[in-house]
């Protein structure tokens, strides 16, 4: 009995040296923490998704403290979280509609083959392999390497083989956008539900060879677009979503189905039959007034 | 004279020989998770070093103190709480001393603490009679074992990406096989015969 206790004692007093020591050492080394680096922690995602190019969200965190990175840097924290962060650094609320990522490609399997690449699974590797297997140096490879980088779950390769962005999802935190060795995605505003689906900015010819979607850079749309919304940069259809207003004209001029959402055939040859209609009754118009015009001269 | 022969037989034996994870088959759990990337593996291997060699020294002295007091059975619970104090003080020490050290080793030290590796090199320095020296030093060759196991563990993981194998094997189940035909390679080594 006397051995147990013994052996309790020695141990107990043991124990206690060691907590004693690590307490004087925590004092003794104690590094002292900005107490706004935890709170500011406490604001961010803690997905340590690296979307904001720091190593996790306590390198965010230090980072913003520090000033090297803006108080919105965490994406998928909201702008909620933005705001409380700037009180907490002591600025002004910063506003912005919600963006999401937005993939700006549908090739998929209307894209042609340049052949057929067996390698690594991965878009990065592929693109190195004589510029990939598509025709288009501008198309989605649909290898996924964003859905790799995406932490949240919210990317997929779609029903054609190419990249989908679930908006529900996602959280515009970029790592996707970093992923893609094509710079194919790009933040828009979620509440916005037009957008052109490709990237490519060869001249219209080649561009009509190597993909049964993609756009061509006819002008079509930009010139049916009542708003100034949607112009031809670079030799692809660029929305401004800023004038954009979602009246869906350009998709039902499109020539190549290359602006989502795509109008059916049956709504193309209504809209074509209305303009059709508005045309006629103009010219019409037009024609009668000009026989007007000739019988009060007469 | 003798004392240097020892010393390197017992460096060749904890690197090379008597691998801790190869043929004792201690520290397993770190060398199977941490191990893929090679970059977190060599991490991983400096910090179990670095503790291996003071958990050494440190336990060597607790054991003098239990064996005066007749408390020699004592030795694995006393162990337990001796590395696990050493490793809470060492990450104390480095956040104030070596912030760079501290953040290159990260999330590891911490998890040093249930390494068996490290309890099960205090054990053996006592089972096998080793004085001060001799369990400083194969506390620190066994951690280098550690650091080269690893680190080849994991280099051949990040290769296994271009491998073409069954499905069913992919992930954990081909690294156990790869960790088998490893241990087996290592076995080679205990033919090793200098002296």
């Amino acid at each position: 009995m006397t051995n147990v206790i013994f052996a309790i004692v020695v141990l107990g007093v043991l124990g206690a040296v060691f907590g004693l020591l690590l307490a004087v050492a925590s004092k003794i080394f104690e590094v002292k923490k900005d107490p706004r680096e935890e709170a500011i922690l406490s604001h961010l995602a803690g997905a340590n998704c690296g979307g904001c190019g720091y190593p996790g969200c306590a390198g965010c965190a230090s980072a913003i403290l520090a000033g090297d990175a803006p108080v919105t840097a965490c994406a998928p924290a909201g702008a909620e979280n933005a705001a409380a962060i700037a009180e907490i650094m002591g600025m002004a609320a910063p506003t912005g509609e919600r963006q999401v990522a937005f993939v700006r490609c549908t090739g998929g399997v209307n894209a042609k083959k340049r052949y057929d690449y067996v390698g690594v699974k991965d878009c990065i590797s592929a693109t190195k392999v004589a510029g990939g297997p598509l025709e288009c140096s501008f198309g989605c490879l649909g290898f996924g390497s964003c859905v790799n980088a995406c932490q949240f779950g919210a990317m997929s390769i779609g029903e054609n083989g190419t990249a989908v962005v679930d908006p529900e999802k996602c959280t515009n935190c970029g790592a996707c956008m970093k992923a893609c060795p094509r710079h194919l995605i790009v933040s828009v505003p979620a509440s916005k539900k037009v957008h052109v689906t490709c990237a490519n900015q060869d001249k219209g010819k080649a561009t009509m060879s190597v993909c049964s979607s993609s756009c061509i850079g006819c002008g079509l749309c930009q010139k049916e677009c009542k708003k100034d919304a949607i112009h031809v940069v670079n030799g692809v259809a660029v929305v401004d979503y800023e004038k954009c207003v979602g009246c869906k004209l350009c998709t039902k001029v499109c020539p190549r189905d290359a602006i989502i959402p795509v109008a059916t055939a049956e709504e193309k040859e209504k809209y074509k039959a209305i303009k059709k209609a508005q045309a006629e009754k103009a010219a019409a118009a037009k024609k009668a007034a000009e026989e007007a015009a000739a019988a009060s001269a007469q | 004279m003798d004392q240097i022969y020892q010393l390197l037989a017992i460096t060749l034996g904890a690197i090379l020989a008597n691998n801790f994870i190869f043929s004792q088959f201690l520290g397993i759990c770190p060398f199977l998770g941490v191990s893929k990337k090679v970059d977190t593996a060599v991490g991983m291997g400096i910090a179990v070093t670095f503790v291996m060699g003071l958990a050494s020294a440190i336990t060597w002295l607790v054991n003098l103190l239990l064996v005066k007091l007749g408390l020699a059975y004592m030795q694995t619970v006393a162990f337990i709480l001796v590395i696990a104090a050493l490793v809470q003080f060492i990450e104390m020490f480095l956040q104030k001393a070596m912030p760079s050290l501290y953040t290159a080793l990260g999330v590891y030290l911490p998890l040093i603490t249930t390494n068996c590796a490290v309890l099960g090199v205090a054990l053996l320095n006592i089972q096998n009679n080793y004085n001060f020296i001799s369990s400083v030093v194969y506390g620190i060759t066994g951690g280098l074992g550690f650091l080269l196991a690893i680190v080849l563990f994991a280099s051949i993981r990040e290769r296994l990406v271009f491998a073409e194998y069954p499905k069913a094997f992919e992930g954990f189940p081909i690294a156990l096989v790869t960790a088998g035909l490893m241990a087996l390679a290592f076995m080679g080594f205990s033919g090793l015969k200098i002296w």
